[in-house]
């Protein structure tokens, strides 16, 4: 599958400065593509419009030469953000979190590291790197053919960093699900990433 | 000579307590034992699992843990202990914090006044200006709100509402992810400033990398406890650092290999006795689950009961 941003160009309300301005980016499900920028540049912003959570005020996200309405109500490009506690119903219970997902297998979950003690408590009873893992696994449902993953390991640990991005590696080779990585740490990018781009240079 | 210490914490402990079912309460003991020193000049990087309390420990020096909170131990601040009365009187001034969270901003209020506490004299905005172009923040930006901001312009905001003070203790939590390497180092950088000028400077990090190029020494949390205290050169080897957790953390550098280790860190209610690193640990024996002293070895401190 291809996953394409064509000529993209937004900006938050009238009066505010443009964020993306005529942008095209192109990605195959067998790459990693690492997004390199500095803040401020929108790069959580293009992660929102690749994955249908705002619309492009011009241009076009295809995935498979198809918009991303096509493929119905479950969006196959999925988002893991940079701020597992704010990406979670924080009156849930762990498990209701996962239901959001599409099917997420329960042998994913496992290999993800998630206890089955921790299905039961509520967000606020898990560390930031436990929340990402329901994120991550949220994000990973049946019908997911994309995943794009904001800064989502800087606020971890070397070790679970290490630990979540040895499992994503594995998970989206084997699914042949692509990805889009922003980071800010080129070590990170240069071990995750098949290709890097550096957005201040398009 | 003895450089004078800023801050010292001896064995903190804080507890939450909490409710089972209907009225029955609990307590929950988040952070065990604590221990550390910041002297005047230095500059000291905490850094450790998530989840071990790193935070925790910035609110409890500052006073602000929130009221189901409860605190063991001692802090002492230049040499006096800090309790409730001083730390109102010193903190935003003498004592300032750089917290973790975006959302610790005042939505309603503009940033540039927001950082100058309302106060609207030439001087503070000269200086603010100063800061600005400093982080490459554009003028305009103090008359925008928090909502206008991106994730890493608001970091550098709340970076300046601490250097627009003179502060003798900085106590930053987690300031730089999504800033990019530039604007992070640029960061760390001037928290170096602040200490060479003489003031005691704390930073919770992740970013293991980013803190051996600025810090004097690192501190390793995990679950609550201080498992190593060590020099910032031990951290150029493996076999210089002392826990095994450390060396985890250093295999797992991208730099390192990017090892892993399975695992996860034990939960509150359930930690084992004696380490809590013992779980994951190969060198786990039977000694492990006794009480673990925090020793002195090779000019630095470890919890752990083998040599490394």
């Amino acid at each position: 599958m291809i996953l394409e941003a064509r000529n993209i160009s937004f900006r938050y309300g009238e009066k505010s400065r443009e964020i993306l301005k005529d942008f095209s980016l192109k990605a195959e499900s067998t790459e990693r593509v690492g997004l390199v920028a500095p803040s401020g540049f929108g790069k959580t912003t293009l992660c929102k419009i690749l994955s249908g959570y705002e619309k492009p005020d011009s241009g076009q996200v295809l995935l498979d030469g198809k918009p991303l309405d096509f493929y119905g109500s479950y969006c196959p490009v999925q988002l893991i953000w940079q701020h597992p506690e704010q990406a979670i119903n924080p009156r849930l219970r762990m498990k209701s979190v996962l239901e959001e997902g599409d099917n997420v297998s329960p042998d994913l979950i496992k290999r993800l590291g998630i206890e089955a003690d921790w299905m039961n408590r509520f967000p606020a009873e898990l560390s930031g790197g436990e929340m990402q893992r329901f994120c991550i696994a949220r994000a990973l449902g049946q019908r997911t053919q994309f995943l794009l993953a904001d800064e989502i390991s800087t606020m971890l640990d070397l070790i679970t960093q290490s630990q979540i991005w040895h499992f994503l590696m594995d998970e989206t080779e084997k699914r042949k699900i692509g990805m889009i990585v922003v980071s800010h740490s080129p070590e990170l990018l240069e071990k995750v990433c098949t290709r890097i781009v550096d957005l201040q240079k398009e | 000579m003895e450089k004078n210490t800023i801050l010292e914490i001896r064995n903190m402990n804080i507890s939450f307590s909490q409710y089972q079912k209907g009225t029955k309460q609990t307590k929950l003991p988040v952070i065990r034992d604590l221990s550390l020193t910041v002297h005047q000049g230095e500059m000291v990087a905490v850094v450790g699992s998530s989840g071990s309390g790193k935070s925790l420990l910035a609110h409890g020096v500052m006073g602000i843990l929130p009221y189901n909170a409860e605190m063991g131990g001692q802090i002492l601040y230049c040499g006096e202990p800090l309790r409730e009365k001083r730390i109102c009187a010193l903190r935003g001034k003498e004592i300032v914090m750089v917290p973790q969270s975006t959302s610790y901003l005042d939505p309603l209020m503009k940033v540039g006044t927001q950082i100058c506490k309302g106060k609207k004299d030439p001087e503070r905005k000269k200086k603010l200006d100063g800061i600005f172009r400093r982080y490459g923040l554009a003028e305009e930006v103090q008359e925008q709100y928090p909502f206008e901001l991106s994730g890493g312009m608001t970091r550098r905001v709340m970076i300046s509402t601490a250097m627009i003070e003179e502060p003798k203790l900085v106590i930053a939590d987690e300031p730089t992810p999504g800033l990019h390497l530039k604007a992070a180092k640029r960061a760390m950088e001037h928290f170096r400033e602040l200490a060479d000028m003489g003031a005691g400077v704390l930073i919770i990090t992740h970013d293991l990398e980013l803190a051996l190029e600025t810090a004097d020494r690192v501190l390793v949390f995990y679950a609550g406890y201080t498992l190593e205290d060590a020099k910032t050169e031990d951290f150029r080897q493996e076999k210089t650092l002392r826990h095994p957790y450390t060396k985890a953390l250093w295999r797992a550098m991208p730099q390192n290999g990017f090892h892993y280790i399975d695992g996860v860190q034990p939960y509150v209610k359930d930690m084992p006795e004696g380490c809590p690193f013992a779980p994951r640990c190969e060198k786990c024996t039977e000694k492990c689950r006794g009480e673990i002293p925090y020793r002195e070895v090779n000019g630095g401190y470890v919890r752990c009961v083998y040599d490394s």
